[in-house]
């Protein structure tokens, strides 16, 4: 007599063994286009490192027609932005996350503000360029003209504001549920205790999603370095150096990624190209750099 | 189980579609690939084109430099560039490339100066000086020498440039090389330069932005996007002492002046006395010899048909959509240049 129950887990095992390698596959297929890119990079870059060599990193002119490449500019401009665009972000990625994590988790203020806040992640990034060249850049240039900069509008600092809403989301939406997934046991006992609701966030929730949160600030800091499109519309795009610090702030910079969708169309000889991919090759290290010391920072202050 | 099954079949149908579409790449459609300032122009010609011959065409808008990059690796049968090729180009596609004149275009500079609506009168020598920094106010006495009319304000001058490398860009540089011995020495011509002074814009939107937005700036675009959006520019002196205004008329004028044999001649600081200085050609490119890879000589002909079809009647779509019409004395050599493309030796065009 056959037995039905054989068959029907013969191919119930057939299927966990294909699962299994189609969840292989699909990991090492991200890791083989990630190896793929680096690959890439480094050969078509070489000609520019054999014609420029090391000197590429803190050379600081970049000059197409005499072919002379420097990448500290735009490495310069890219650090510059991102981080000016984190510390803006970051009291509102936390007090986001706070808000919508612990006070307000339910209702339709809650809902409203939470589909917000992951719709400003699913605009294109061409909106916000030309929303900030057109709404926020004039605001900046009164500003600018207030203080005695060099009234341009346009610059690290309008860039860095429009950055800094863009990478909001980031944060904010991954900030949100992991406080919320903090164990109430944990907020009962403090209020137990008789913690007040702050001393709560401040001495359970906060230390108890930490590492967390900080993950999120790191994805936000990744979307920043690599964000091109609105910046390039922002930023000025002038390989001048700024010679005081308030220029460097509010004058008009160059970041890598911008440099890049810029001039890569009309690159018209190889070391011009192959440059102009050594320095996707230096964000792609820089990238890399910053990820793994926020990763130790993570384990530094995970507590294990 | 049937998850499997309906992605089986989905791979299957979607490699048919595409060994489908591979065999339908036959010899009546036609590849090219350039620049995107002649694009709208280019639309508009091989639509029309397509609706009396049996030719289809795809044109790819990726620049210049893309499109000698395809034309080089003769992944098309023609290339579009605002430039005619540089040494390097030539070295690499190391066979003979033909340079067909099919429009022409002007750079026009753009200002914003409140209480100024007056077109200016700007010398090409002034233009690069204030490009290079040295000329950094409205009123500096070199503006006022040829605005004597205008009441210009004392304020600073903020220089905008285009920041993407462009066709724009090289025609600009071109012309301020020509005429200021400083910004050849210092500067230079290419699509993207060492800027000295200024801010950068992406595109002629970027540019036409930012003139629009600070007071005071001074900016460059292209002639068709500044009539597009009505904007205001100023006369440029040329060579015989004019000061012209740019028109369609005036960059076909820059261009009816003799010109060389194989079409490659910049435009820029014209000899023609009623000429708009900065103009330029924008050129089609194609193998002198069209045997190559395998084409057939369907194929090849299809492609000179298609461009003799440019020069000749295309040139009526040109003025409606703001391009300048080729000059008589342009038109003349690129008939020359299109009959010397042979295949297998024997020229193709009578």
């Amino acid at each position: 007599m056959k037995n039905k129950r054989l068959d029907l887990s013969y191919s119930q095992m057939k299927w966990e063994t294909i699962f299994k390698r189609i969840l292989v596959i699909m990991s090492v297929v991200l890791l083989v286009i990630v190896i793929g890119i680096l690959i890439t990079l480094i050969m078509e870059s070489m000609p520019s490192i054999k014609s420029l060599g090391i000197e590429y990193l803190w050379g600081k002119v970049w000059d197409p027609v005499n072919n002379v490449y420097g990448a500290y500019p735009f490495l310069m401009g890219t650090l510059l932005t991102s981080f000016t665009a984190l510390i803006i972000s970051i009291p509102f990625s936390y007090a986001i996350s706070i808000y919508l994590g612990e006070y307000n988790t339910t209702g339709w203020l809650s809902n409203l503000l939470k589909n917000t806040i992951e719709l400003i992640a699913a605009v294109p990034s061409i909106i916000y360029g030309f929303w900030g060249l057109f709404v926020l850049v004039p605001i900046v240039r009164t500003i600018e003209s207030k203080i005695g900069v060099a009234p341009y509008g346009v610059g690290i600092f309008a860039s860095s504001l429009v950055l800094a809403v863009m990478i909001i989301p980031y944060a904010a939406s991954m900030g949100t549920s992991l406080i919320r997934m903090v164990p109430s046991p944990l907020k009962e006992g403090a209020y137990a205790l008789g913690a007040t609701r702050f001393e709560v966030i401040r001495s359970v929730i906060l230390p108890f999603t930490r590492s967390g949160l900080f993950a999120g600030i790191l994805l936000s800091l990744g979307r920043a370095l690599g964000e091109t499109m609105a910046v390039t519309l922002l930023i000025g795009n002038t390989s001048a150096i700024a010679h005081t610090i308030k220029d460097a702030f509010f004058g008009p910079g160059n970041t890598m990624a911008s440099v890049i969708a810029n001039e890569f169309t009309e690159a018209d000889h190889t070391v011009y190209l192959s440059a102009l991919i050594e320095l996707g090759l230096v964000l792609f290290f820089v990238t890399v750099i910053i990820n793994l010391i926020g990763k130790r920072i993570i384990s530094k202050y995970t507590n294990k | 189980m049937r998850v499997i099954k309906s992605l089986k079949l989905a791979i299957v149908a979607i490699a048919g579609i595409c060994i489908t579409l591979s065999a339908s790449a036959q010899d009546n459609t036609l590849l090219g690939a350039g620049g995107t300032f002649v694009y709208p122009l280019f639309s508009k010609i091989f639509s029309e084109y397509g609706k009396t011959h049996n030719v289809k065409v795809n044109y790819q808008s990726i620049g210049s430099g893309g499109g000698i990059l395809q034309l080089t690796n003769k992944t098309v049968d023609f290339g579009e560039s605002d430039a005619p090729l540089n040494p390097e180009q030539t070295a690499k596609l190391g066979v003979p490339v033909l340079h067909i004149p099919v429009a022409a275009g002007a750079v026009v500079i753009t200002y914003n100066i409140p209480g100024v609506t007056a077109s200016l009168n700007l010398t090409g020598k002034d233009l690069a000086d204030i490009y290079l920094g040295k000329i950094t106010k409205w009123n500096s006495a070199e503006i006022k020498a040829t605005n004597k009319n205008v009441n210009l304000p004392d304020m600073p001058i903020v220089v905008v440039h285009r920041s993407d490398g462009s066709g724009t860009t090289f025609i600009f540089t071109d012309y301020l090389t020509k005429v200021n011995e400083e910004w050849a020495k210092k500067v230079g011509k290419a699509g993207a330069v060492n800027w000295p002074a200024g801010l950068g814009g992406k595109g002629n939107e970027g540019v036409a932005g930012l003139v629009k937005q600070t007071p005071g700036a001074i900016g460059y675009n292209e002639l068709a996007y500044a009539i597009q959006n009505k904007m205001t520019y100023a006369a440029i002196q040329n060579k015989s002492g004019k000061f012209i205004a740019a028109t369609l008329a005036s960059t076909t004028l820059a261009s009816n002046v003799e010109l060389p044999a194989d079409g490659k001649v910049s435009l820029t600081n014209t000899d023609n006395p009623k000429g708009y200085p900065i103009s330029s050609f924008t050129w089609g490119l194609l193998y002198k010899e069209q045997n190559y890879g395998g084409r057939s000589a369907a194929r090849a002909k299809h492609a000179l048909d298609l461009l003799w079809y440019v020069v000749h009647d295309g040139q009526k779509f040109s003025a409606p959509l703001n391009y300048a019409p080729l000059s008589k004395s342009a038109l003349k050599v690129a008939e020359k240049i299109l009959k010397s493309a042979t295949f297998g030796g024997k020229p193709i065009l009578k």
